[in-house]
């Protein structure tokens, strides 16, 4: 560690490259908290948004029309309203107005910042994995949904054991789109004060001024995350992979 | 009397035959729409947010019992000349963005496919880069980065907040069109590289006369739907300081000072986005389907 941390400030007073993040545990503390913030925020999202994903999928393929209707609204307003403003909306209009009274007496906001980030950006991510969901089962044979019927399967069971396991495959590189999409998206929190990155990154770089080094090393650090997702997508893809099905 | 209904120009002279026969009945329902497609579209969303921005506020009004207050809708009418200024400059921002985008990433993408190895794989590294790196973060690098002036041959070019912010929106941009670009290329079949081959093309005739106008038609969904995207990224230049939608409609909301009228006011400019989206991604819908390639 003495020699890691000799390396950074050698590095700074021979060359100039004011990477604190090396030699100062306080600043070094901070960005690793940053990073795990974003990767909570990005775990959470990717998990709600899934669950989002499924059910709206089997939601629309529901015979009450009432229920499609109200998906379809749900992500045609998701899809086409700008990301930073929905998370607006939810933290500073309906954070505003969902208040409890607290311990102390004064009104507490009902959910934190964070909670309202992995909310929206669910939400957000969630409407499009509806739709990537519906074109995989659309791409799900009639005759395999048939066989099951007549194996005497309900349609809760159809859709969980038979449809969504295919669907979910021919759905993967759509999917891991999207999803790589919402690890890029996580950096709104921002805008609302969540302490990932991006807003450790701001700290630190309006403490010592070293916008340049920050700006490279948070860049690097996004790349690192989205390739560990893409990683581990293509892994889940490589397992997922029943032979003779699909490319 | 014949004469009465045929084209009084010489040009055109009256075709043999044609007479004014019964043309068949069009029923004005011919096209019998679903009651979903019926439903779903713009104005119901428009109707239905309205109505909820509506509850919402009733019910605030109702508590406060402040009978001397403006109305909500009167306050959301008064700030709308300068919101919608705002929502202009937002709408300059992505048209800017886009035509800066899309020439470079147009570039990129045929480098992307050039047969020179080096310049195939630097032009892949430059794409994956920006592909991969959030928006907010290089909005972020090009703001924080880019001086505020540049002086060539004693000429002080400047670069205010918003241009340095269209650069910055028009990176990522770049990269997604060199991919859609990249993709668009290897999908026409090599049977059109080998005809312009063998009727004596170079490469660059047969990339600007033969490829390349193919290519438009395959590019057009992706290309709209990426403004789409690029039109909903615009609210993001308002954290990096450029005033735009987004900060005109926090300073309202700042200098009205009132709970009641937070959600109707982001309803508003949520509906807004929405409208100017959504015929967008409707027709991007309808032209992926038309020009869908069939194998």
């Amino acid at each position: 560690m003495e020699s890691f941390e000799a390396f950074f400030s050698w590095l700074y007073s021979d060359h100039g490259i004011n990477l604190t993040i090396g030699y100062d545990s306080y600043d070094r503390g901070r960005f690793l908290d940053g990073v795990w913030t974003t990767i909570k925020l990005s775990v959470l999202s990717i998990l709600f948004s899934l669950i989002i994903g499924a059910v709206g999928a089997w939601v629309q393929g529901s015979p009450l029309r009432i229920l499609r209707v109200f998906i379809g609204f749900f992500i045609a307003f998701f899809r086409n309203t700008p990301p930073l403003v929905q998370l607006y909306f939810f933290y500073f209009a309906v954070g505003t107005v969902l208040r409890v009274t607290g311990e102390n007496g004064l009104p507490q906001p009902l959910v934190s910042n964070f909670g309202w980030a992995v909310i929206s950006l669910s939400l957000f991510a969630g409407a499009l994995n509806v739709e990537i969901f519906r074109s995989g089962i659309e791409a799900v044979p009639k005759s395999t949904i048939e066989a099951s019927e007549a194996l005497g399967f309900n349609r809760l069971q159809t859709y969980a054991y038979i449809v969504l396991p295919l669907a979910v495959r021919v759905a993967l590189p759509s999917l891991g789109t999207n999803l790589v999409n919402l690890v890029k998206t996580t950096t709104l929190a921002y805008a609302i004060a969540v302490p990932e990155i991006l807003y450790a990154s701001a700290q630190i770089w309006s403490d010592e001024l070293n916008v340049r080094e920050m700006m490279n090393v948070l860049l690097l650090s996004y790349i690192g995350l989205v390739a560990i997702l893409v990683w581990v997508l293509h892994r889940w893809e490589k397992a997922l992979r029943i032979p003779g099905y699909g490319v | 009397m014949r004469a009465s209904f045929y084209p009084k120009t010489r040009s055109t002279p009256p075709v043999k035959g044609a007479l004014p026969v019964l043309l068949p009945y069009r029923s004005p329902q011919a096209t019998q729409l679903s009651l979903h497609e019926k439903l779903f579209n713009g104005w119901t969303v428009l109707a239905l947010m309205l109505g909820f921005a509506w509850i919402m506020v009733q019910q605030v009004w109702a508590q406060s019992g402040a009978a001397q207050q403006a109305s909500v809708p009167d306050i959301l009418l008064k700030w709308t000349p300068v919101l919608l200024k705002g929502f202009g400059f937002n709408v300059l921002i992505s048209i800017l963005s886009m035509a800066i985008g899309t020439v470079l990433g147009v570039g990129l993408g045929i480098l992307q496919v050039s047969p020179v190895t080096a310049t195939r794989r630097t032009a892949w590294l430059i794409t994956q880069f920006f592909r991969n790196s959030p928006w907010l973060v290089l909005l972020f690098y090009c703001i924080l980065l880019i001086p505020f002036e540049i002086s060539v041959f004693g000429l002080d070019i400047p670069f205010p907040g918003w241009v340095k912010a269209v650069i910055g929106l028009s990176l990522p941009v770049m990269a997604y069109m060199s991919e859609y670009m990249r993709g668009a290329i290897l999908s026409i079949p090599s049977g059109q590289w080998e005809s312009a081959d063998s009727l004596g093309f170079t490469r660059g005739q047969t990339m600007r006369e033969v490829i390349l106008p193919q290519t438009v038609k395959r590019l057009a969904p992706s290309w709209m739907n990426l403004y789409a995207v690029l039109t909903m990224a615009t609210p993001l230049v308002s954290i990096v300081g450029v005033s735009d939608v987004m900060t005109l409609t926090r300073s309202a909301l700042a200098a009205e000072s009132r709970v009641d009228l937070l959600i109707p006011m982001y309803l508003y400019i949520l509906s807004w986005f929405f409208i100017y989206c959504y015929p967008i991604s409707r027709l991007t819908v309808r032209l992926e389907r038309k020009f869908a390639v069939k194998l």
